[in-house]
């Protein structure tokens, strides 16, 4: 019997491969058998770990011996909107420490809601001599000061991008730590820290780099600067301005306006803190070439932003603040029939009145004009079945769609009914659905057309919804791709989740707060189920000092191959089988 | 709309009944069993089993639930709002503090317990200062925005909006009223405030937690509020850990940090860096400019005279 393993040399196996990159393609590349296992491992150069907590350190680089790029996720979803209490977990310091050593030729690192401290930042930057990649996104646990050590010691530094990280402004001055020779910047993204940065080490940084391809600056770098640093750096693709506001003087306007107009490859842009409407012309020489445009900061009324937007033609992305209404929108859709992905963010979530001109209406306009869109996230007050249905039959191509009602459990607001049908249109229709936030008044019903049709559906986010444990039964047993899913404020409860237990080991992870699990169900499934980790967060008191059949808080299952964690804080439990983690 | 359910699936018990109403909607019978995944027979899910599960397990959910079921007519899950919960208050916080920590309890006043443990969540979230309830995270918006979105001017209500108001208005006389309680209920107790979360350490305790300052509108309330957070995890600290830890001993709760007579002092850093006494400028000057506060043990606090008549934003204690 021929044996594949024998039929091509190593060196040829390893150099077919490297033309393979996405992670399914390796593992499976991984299972053909032993020797093309041996050859994978050693010639996989990038790790995509979605819960640091699932795997250990020791068991990726045992494994991976030879990585140059990791990307690690630590924290849920729902932290973002502090539904995590601090100190929860997330730290990245023993994946450091354990590279540190392993991968000396590391390159890469991407973190996303993971605690990074200072040490770590400096151990990066003395451990890793061909470092080129740092990405924070919705980071914290660091100051200016490990940034001055990347700054001062990462020679080969390509990109810094800080994301939108909680970082401690000690000081401005750490971006002078880059040295005088160094040239390599390809992208820089400080749009996150509060304090003023040097503005004169910033423009020679940017002077001396001529690959500089990314430059998103901070609020605190005013208007009047801007116009030097673009002078310097005509070759930006990506820009990201500071407050964009200023006096009124045509000096500096027509500076502006030349500077933009000298940026011939300039295709996104974002910033726009603090927007004089007065300043926008400026940029109107160089709108038909952007394909990314971020003005959720910018609070400039519906006018202007229909003139801005209607000279982006080639527009594929657009985030902005609901202040450009229901008829901004619809000259939206008139104008950038390329459009693959539309934010509309609220500018006044908490006022208990609209202020906004903006509607169900919008969205449907955009579903009609823009053949492309395939992903949303809308912030409106109100919506309606057949304005779902409407989009869901226009947009057949969607993939992401986000839809957040501000009120909780508002109802069609023609018809006072819930929801269900509306989004289960959204279902039906859109096919290769991958991700789906639910708002409004839902019944069971909605997640039955959940479970029913959404079979691509990777992600589902759910508040306030359902009546029973009927509607987690259906996403846990109809979602076949599912893998993260977060609910809160539900009425679900010990019987769904624990009738599909098998399931929670083919996700992610499984995130509840304010439903119904009790504290019983719990330690049950966690007894069952050795290969998830059954986190218990309370922060009233320890779970056991209640009855069993008592609601739990928050909820958090993953799972993992490398047990129950050892970082938790005071008040999370793990439901582990070992004794000696049990509550006594 | 026709053709969406594959299945007939009985609708569950609770309020959900009356969803089928609309002329336009789908066509599911709702009295046949409710029809689950056929492989696992432990799945189904008997109504009246529901029922009684509902009644057992639910805590918090309790409450609303029943509420919720001697209701007609379209009730669905609502939010907990203060009505739902008489005894919220102070007086509940107290209660549950030092109910958690008590040894035993009878089955009998377990559900009651469980009630107040439920009132002791939902009175979290319950901004303490004016009774009004506070949805924490929601909308779902990402603490970096808001925190921009704050410190940015609003506009004023545009032209185009206002004519939709009246348009609307005119058109559609159900808009504004006879939605869900639930919306009502937000309305009236303007459910959703902004929310301006900033990092407290307590010395001793080596975990920090976070408190929301918008659903303050005095020092007493703040204090309060502090007090309880960290009461509460010092308890879990000396059941879980002992003595190991250089913090405070059962009894010593920071019973009063604005006075100082608790032998912890409540300070903030300000935007300048500072660290200063918290208590000593007006409340809306304290927002404007505190970035994080610290219960600093009095000992500690250098420099720091006894609360005088200065003036001028308040005393500066020098930075640990």
């Amino acid at each position: 019997m021929p044996r594949m393993g024998y039929s091509f040399p190593e060196e040829v196996l390893e150099h077919v491969f490297s033309f393979i990159q996405s992670d399914e393609d390796r593992n499976a590349i991984s299972a053909v058998c032993r020797s093309w296992h041996d050859i994978e491992r050693w010639s996989r150069r990038r790790v995509f770990v979605g819960n640091c907590y699932a795997i250990s350190p020791k068991m990726v680089i045992r494994r991976f011996p030879e990585v140059r790029s990791i990307e690690l996720k630590g924290k849920p979803h729902f932290a973002d909107f502090n539904l995590v209490p601090e100190d929860w977990g997330g730290y990245v310091a023993p994946w450091i420490s354990a590279m540190a050593s392993a991968y000396p030729w590391l390159e890469e690192i991407r973190l996303k809601r993971m605690v990074i401290t200072d040490e770590s930042l400096e151990l990066i930057s003395k451990s890793f001599k061909n470092f080129k990649v740092l990405v924070l996104s919705s980071c914290e646990g660091f100051s200016t000061e490990g940034l001055a050590a990347i700054a001062a010691n990462c020679r080969n530094l390509r990109e810094l991008d800080l994301g939108e990280s909680e970082v401690e402004d000690l000081s401005g001055h750490w971006l002078s730590h880059f040295p005088d020779n160094y040239t390599s910047l390809v992208s820089l993204n400080i749009a996150c820290l509060g304090c003023e940065v040097s503005f004169s080490a910033l423009e020679r940084l940017v002077g001396r780099c001529p690959n500089l391809r990314t430059l998103r600056l901070n609020r605190a770098v005013p208007l009047d600067k801007l116009a030097n640093l673009l002078c310097r750096a005509p070759q930006l693709v990506e820009l990201g301005t500071g407050a964009y506001s200023s006096e009124l003087r045509p000096d500096l306007f027509s500076n502006l306006s030349g500077a933009f107009s000298g940026c011939k490859e300039l295709k996104s842009l974002s910033g726009f803190w603090d927007v004089v409407p007065g300043y926008l012309p400026a940029v109107y020489p160089i709108c038909s070439k952007l394909t990314s445009l971020n003005l959720s900061y910018a609070t400039i009324q519906s006018p202007e932003l229909i003139k801005l937007v209607s000279q982006c033609q080639n527009l594929q992305r657009l985030w902005v603040l609901d202040y450009i209404e229901d008829a901004g929108l619809v000259a939206l859709a008139a104008s950038c029939k390329d459009l693959r992905e539309l934010r509309v963010f609220p500018s006044d979530p908490f006022g208990p009145e609209p202020n906004v001109g903006l509607t169900e209406q919008g969205l449907v306009s955009v579903s009609e004009g823009c053949p492309k869109l395939q992903s949303v996230l809308y912030f409106c007050r109100q919506m309606s079945n057949a304005a779902l249905i409407t989009i869901a039959r226009n947009r057949p191509n969607m993939t992401r769609f986000r839809l957040c009602i501000i009120e909780p459990q508002a109802p069609d607001y023609l018809t006072l009914q819930p929801l269900d049908v509306g989004f289960g249109a959204i279902v039906e229709h859109c096919k290769d659905l991958r991700r789906l936030s639910l708002s409004g008044l839902l019944t069971d019903r909605v997640f039955q057309y959940i479970g029913t049709h959404a079979k691509k559906l990777e992600m589902l986010s759910v508040a306030f919804a359902g009546e029973s444990d009927l509607g987690l039964h259906h996403i846990l047993s109809g979602c076949e791709n599912l893998r993260k899913l977060e609910i809160r404020d539900c009425p679900f409860g010990d019987k769904a989740l624990l009738a599909n237990a098998a399931k929670l080991e083919t996700m992610r992870s499984l995130w509840m707060s304010s439903c119904s699990v009790s504290f019983g169900a719990c330690k049950l499934l966690g007894q069952k189920m050795p290969g998830l980790n059954v986190e218990v967060i309370d922060e009233r008191s320890p779970p056991d000092s209640r009855p069993e059949s008592c609601p739990i808080e928050k909820l958090y299952i993953y799972r993992t191959v490398s047990g129950p964690r050892f970082d938790m804080p005071g008040f999370v439990w793990t439901m582990a089988e070992n004794p000696a983690l049990r509550l006594s | 709309m026709q053709g969406v359910v594959g299945g007939g699936v009985g609708a569950v018990s609770g309020g959900g009944g009356s969803s089928t109403s609309g002329a336009s909607m789908s066509t599911v019978s709702n009295e046949d069993n409710l029809v689950l995944s056929s492989e696992d027979s432990s799945s189904c899910l008997d109504e009246s089993e529901l029922e009684l599960g509902l009644g057992l397990s639910l805590g918090v959910g309790m409450g609303a639930c029943k509420a919720q079921q001697s209701l007609r007519g379209g009730q669905y899950a609502r939010i907990l709002t203060a009505k739902d919960f008489p005894y919220v208050g102070s007086s509940a916080s107290a209660s549950v503090s030092s109910s958690s920590s008590s040894s035993s309890s009878s089955s009998s006043s377990s559900l009651s317990r469980a009630n107040v443990a439920g009132t002791k969540r939902s009175a979290d979230s319950v901004a303490a200062a004016n009774g009004a309830s506070q949805v924490v995270g929601w909308p779902p918006i990402r603490a970096y925005r808001m925190n921009s979105l704050v410190n940015q001017a609003k506009l004023p209500a545009t032209e185009v909006f206002n004519s939709l108001i009246v348009k609307s208005r005119n058109s559609n006389p159900a808009v504004g009223k006879g939605t869900s309680s639930a919306c009502v209920n937000a309305k009236e107790k303007g459910q959703l405030r902004s929310s301006l979360f900033v990092k407290v350490n307590m010395d001793g305790i080596p975990i920090g937690r976070k408190v929301d300052l918008s659903s303050h509108r005095c020092y007493e309330t703040l204090a309060q509020k502090l007090e309880d957070m960290f009461a509460t995890s010092s308890t879990i600290m000396n059941s879980r850990r002992g003595e190991e830890h250089d913090m405070m001993v059962e009894a010593t709760r920071p019973s009063k940090l604005l006075d100082g007579s608790s032998g912890f002092v409540l300070t903030y850093e300000d935007k300048e860096g500072d660290w200063m006494l918290v208590g000593d400028v007006p409340w809306g000057m304290f927002i404007n400019s505190v970035r994080r506060l610290r219960i600093m043990r009095a000992s500690e606090a250098n420099g720091l005279a006894p609360r005088s008549e200065e003036s001028n934003g308040g005393q500066r204690i020098k930075p640990i």
